[in-house]
């Protein structure tokens, strides 16, 4: 009993000092939530993901500029890609265990809406999703907290529409997977299709994970169509379908959504994918020509999914603090459009120094960053994408839409 | 004429070829689930798991075999190393039987706790699986993907429709139409067979007329883990490998053993047919089929949208239960 006691008594000292120690340390330090799925099915890229936001955090701590010398301390936490509970959970510790001022996440479009409707946006904590790219998000009720680097799926539908109406092609097959993304997408991309006077045969979902595909593609085929419209993931259904359409007859000719794009695809399918025309956010220009070279010194694959977005997350949040004067989270929010786009300086990455210096002698800027940030309406990527086709099995720009 | 040829060549491509396959791997599926189940008296839910170890082993071998610069001509590696994948499958049941499900039939346990401990093991297959081979897709399939490709059947029979025939496709059904003749014929006729069928009959008065129980469990298990393989081998050829869908396709051949009435190898397989037929038929969309008999039909004429695939095997399980418990060919009651 005694010996409980005491050991109760230290404990509570232990804590006593270390809360003091935390609040002393939050004068300097700023928390900055990074919040993707490390674990779950897209566990692959989030790594990438998560190193290139913390890449921009090291360039703003090591300039030393910003807020007289604050340093920002990015915090992990597991989206999990499909968990909505936990991923919840996840938030909730960032915003009330780790005090963060503003969260670069979340990932996949389901989660991200969750933590923003019930986590973020009701506690007031600024969330700048690098990838979450479901048309749901443009709608939500975010009180101005929720912005993204990546487009919306709306506009991939627009620009997938306007490439098929100048190849000719007018009825297609469409064949989604059955999420949150693969069912927006869907939607926008027949909206728009339909827009432009085609012609959508049938427009079915596909489970991802399974053996065996050819009941789907059964009825894709009896809908028709002169190519098959494939809003998947590379590693999951998508390929599954293409096969299966191959091997059947069903479809020799495919158009892609951006969860396609990988090497891996044109390594199972091989030569039956010549042809296959497709979409995929990207950029040329100056900037993510810098952010190649900033992110291959910081040992970060520059062209890996939704690097370069990531790291634009991160420095628009260090940017709307500067441009604050603070790291109040309604300060960031109010400040965030305005360091994103014009009037002011160009921004690229590797200048943030320069972007810095240049809000604390009271200039603007215009952050371009990897991806061209240019932010619209309620805060997103307007959306530069990438057309490609599949020649000689490689992936070749066509152009940029 | 033409027509009538596109229609019945566009049924075949999409949906018999397909259900022919797939029945004929849950027809293997069901014979080993339903083995068990007479001879040992209980539903082995580890039985997907098994499939998928012994596949594992297969790919292993099968991807060895590869480097070592081995192939098979036109059929797949695969077939090389399947007798190996048998073998590991084989150790892996024997040694779970001697260390775990032994001990409750020692015992005379209740059926309900060797199922339940069945599904330990079922857990603890699973997890070896994916520690070794890891949960994602595998593919091992090589050698000649077709014996005829759409286009070769257009430009021979100048059909519009075209038809595919996959060689997985032909290899699933040469090779189950073997073992299922072979497996049937040292049933009937063997004197390992006859034991087995009389120790299912009854334990005991198989006991007392001389016949070794420890043998004829021993059998079973060997046979039921060499269909396990080949089930799990053919459907990996013919589809692919992922642990996960092998641990669901426990749900369709459960259903195929008990429609056609479990402890029935014939049972097991008519119902392996049934249950992939109804899944590819209903979910079929006959528009096109149609259109060639001169109607024109609105929407896509299917009955029920792919997504509701897996909802059938278990519709049929809940109608068979209940309304005639001992399946087609008169089983047991589960």
């Amino acid at each position: 009993m005694k010996s409980s006691l005491r050991t109760m008594l230290a404990a509570s000292v232990a804590g006593a000092a270390f809360m003091a120690a935390s609040t002393a340390a939050q004068a300097e330090e700023i928390n900055i939530g990074v919040i993707l799925g490390f674990t779950g099915p897209i566990e692959s890229i989030t790594p990438g993901m998560a190193d290139s936001a913390e890449l921009a955090i090291n360039e703003v701590n090591e300039s030393g500029l910003l807020l007289d010398g604050a340093t920002l301390v990015p915090v992990r936490a597991d989206s999990t890609c499909i968990d909505s509970a936990a991923a919840q959970a996840a938030a909730e510790r960032l915003i009330t265990v780790d005090n963060v001022a503003a969260i670069v996440g979340a990932d996949c479009s389901g989660v991200t809406i969750a933590i923003a409707n019930n986590v973020a946006v009701p506690n007031g904590v600024v969330m700048v999703s690098p990838s979450a790219t479901s048309p749901a998000l443009t709608d939500i009720d975010d009180n101005d907290y929720f912005f993204r680097t990546a487009p919306s799926d709306a506009r991939q539908g627009v620009v997938l529409a306007e490439m098929l109406q100048e190849e000719g092609i007018t009825d297609v097959a469409v064949t989604y997977t059955n999420n949150d993304y693969g069912r927006g997408l869907a939607e926008a991309f027949a909206a728009a299709f339909e827009e432009v006077g085609g012609t959508i045969t049938i427009n079915a979902p596909h489970e991802d994970g399974r053996g065996d595909y050819s009941a789907e593609v059964g009825a894709l085929a009896a809908g028709g169509g002169e190519v098959l419209v494939v809003l998947g993931y590379a590693d999951q259904g998508g390929v599954g379908v293409i096969r299966s359409a191959i091997d059947t007859g069903a479809f020799d000719r495919f158009v892609l959504g951006d969860g396609m794009f990988a090497q891996s695809l044109i390594d199972a399918i091989g030569d039956d994918l010549e042809g296959t025309i497709g979409v995929v956010p990207g950029v040329e220009g100056e900037g993510s020509e810098a952010f190649a070279g900033v992110a291959e010194a910081g040992g970060v694959n520059p062209s890996a999914s939704y690097t370069g977005e990531s790291y634009d997350a991160a420095a628009l949040i260090a940017l709307a603090i500067q441009a604050g004067g603070s790291a109040d989270r309604t300060s960031i929010r109010d400040n965030l459009l305005a360091v994103a786009n014009a009037p002011g300086e160009e921004i690229l990455p590797g200048e943030l120094a320069r972007g810095l210096e240049i809000l604390a002698e009271g200039g603007e800027v215009n952050y371009v960053g990897a991806t061209s940030v240019e932010l619209i309406g309620p805060g997103e990527a307007s959306g530069s994408y990438r057309q490609y086709i599949v020649e000689n099995g490689e992936y070749v720009t066509v152009q940029f839409r | 004429m033409t027509d009538f040829l596109n229609a019945i060549v566009l049924f075949a491509n999409f949906v018999f070829l397909p259900g022919v396959a797939y029945g004929a791997q849950l027809a293997l599926g069901a014979l080993g689930v339903t083995l068990v189940f007479g001879i040992l008296r209980f539903a082995n839910f580890a039985h997907g798991d098994l499939m998928a170890f012994g596949t594992m082993i297969t790919i292993l071998v099968t991807w060895w075999l590869q480097s070592m610069g081995i192939g098979f001509g036109p059929l797949p590696t695969a077939l090389l190393a399947l007798p190996i994948g048998i073998l590991g499958a084989i150790a892996l049941s024997l040694g779970t039987d001697r260390m775990i499900f032994r001990f409750y039939r020692v015992k005379r346990s209740a059926t309900i706790v060797i199922v339940m401990a069945s599904v330990g093991v079922m857990f603890i297959y699973n997890g070896i699986v994916r520690m070794i081979i890891g949960p994602n897709d595998q593919r091992f399939a090589d050698g000649e993907r077709f014996l005829i490709t759409v286009r070769e059947f257009r430009d021979l029979t100048g059909l519009d429709e075209g038809l595919a025939v996959r060689l997985p496709v032909v290899i699933t059904v040469v090779v189950a139409a073997i073992v299922v003749t072979a497996l049937f014929l040292f049933l009937q006729r063997s004197r390992t067979g006859k034991a087995m069928r009389a120790y299912s009959d009854n334990e005991d008065l198989a006991l007392l007329s001389g016949i070794n129980p420890d043998r004829v469990v021993a059998v079973t298990w060997i046979i039921a883990a060499s269909l396990a393989t080949i089930a799990g081998v053919l459907y990996g050829l013919d589809k692919s490998f992922r642990p996960f869908v092998y641990f669901q396709l426990l749900l369709p051949i459960f259903a195929a053993a008990i429609v056609g009435g479990i402890g029935q190898p014939i049972g097991a397989v008519a119902g392996g047919f049934i249950v992939a037929f109804s899944e590819v038929m209903l979910t079929y969309a006959y528009r096109r089929f149609f259109e060639y008999f001169g109607f024109e039909p609105d929407g896509l004429m299917q009955l029920l949208s792919t997504e509701y695939k897996f909802a059938i095997s278990f519709v049929i399980l809940v109608l068979v239960l209940l309304i005639r418990p001992t399946g087609i060919f008169k089983g047991r009651v589960l």
